[in-house]
């Protein structure tokens, strides 16, 4: 079977301008179905080259599959012909992701924190929470259809 | 990716998650855990030494399946958690709504 995934690596001899030496992008079909294989993927050329830690590894693959899973269902409500985008820029100590979907987007600012003790019965709400714990920075566009996590390296 | 059952000698039913626990399968365990409710099992424990990551999908569907049990007057305990997954339920506050044993084998034991 043809993986619906379509992977560009770019791997240039120098840093960019902004320092970048590997570029790595992945668009993937809005199916929950191919998001572990997405994650896999990108950690995989993310962590290529370097000494990561197993803590490392965790976290990349934890916030990719939140931020992948957003982009598919709350962004892209799983339409059939919209496209998630994910964006890896490699520095030498810092990873930074770009996930972005075709939706509206949303704003950040209004999402509830899912610890207070009346939302901790909820079985939602918790995407974002996590990735702001796991990630060293979070940002996101004006639209909020696209999430930025920057991941220093150890 | 995917859930073994098995039964120990005292009854307790064991769920084992081997892969991962996210937005992709959520719904297959939680459709077997509520398939072992109905055919009347009570005590339920649910082992992630095999489990690479789980995301808040995966976290949503276990808080789901642990009210779904108890309402049904049963008994849900969590094992085998490494200390990243441990972390996961830690920074949601997760840890304090479960029973969580360090090793299947002593959570069988405190059932």
């Amino acid at each position: 079977m043809t993986s619906p995934l379509r992977l560009c690596v770019r791997r240039s001899p120098a840093p960019d301008a902004e320092g970048a030496a590997t570029l790595v992008t992945v668009r993937l079909p809005s199916d929950i179905a191919c998001i572990e294989e997405a994650v896999e993927l990108v950690t995989r050329h993310c962590l290529a080259g370097h000494q990561a830690t197993p803590k490392t590894r965790f976290r990349l693959q934890v916030v990719l599959s939140e931020a992948i899973a957003n982009a598919i269902v709350r962004g892209n409500h799983e339409e059939v012909g919209k496209c998630v985008y994910v964006r890896a820029e490699l520095f030498t100590d810092v990873i930074r992701v770009y996930v972005t979907d075709e939706g509206c987007g949303f704003d950040p600012s209004v999402v509830p924190e899912p610890i207070r003790p009346e939302q901790l019965d909820e079985a939602g709400g918790r995407g974002l929470y996590l990735i702001r714990k796991l990630v060293d920075a979070v940002q996101f566009n004006e639209q909020g259809n696209s999430i930025c996590m920057t991941l220093r390296r150890p | 990716m995917g859930f073994t059952e098995s039964r120990d000698a005292t009854g307790v039913v064991m769920v084992q998650v081997e892969g991962q626990l996210i937005v992709g399968n959520r719904q297959e365990l939680k459709e077997l855990v509520q398939a072992l409710a109905d055919r009347g099992e009570r005590r339920i424990l649910i082992d992630f030494s095999r489990t690479g990551y789980i995301d808040s999908s995966g976290l949503g569907a276990l808080v789901s399946i642990s009210k779904r049990i108890r309402e049904m007057g049963g008994e849900l305990r969590l094992a085998g958690l490494n200390e990243d997954l441990r972390s996961l339920f830690e920074l949601t506050k997760l840890d304090t709504l479960f029973a969580i044993a360090e090793t299947p084998q002593q959570a069988l034991a405190s059932f």
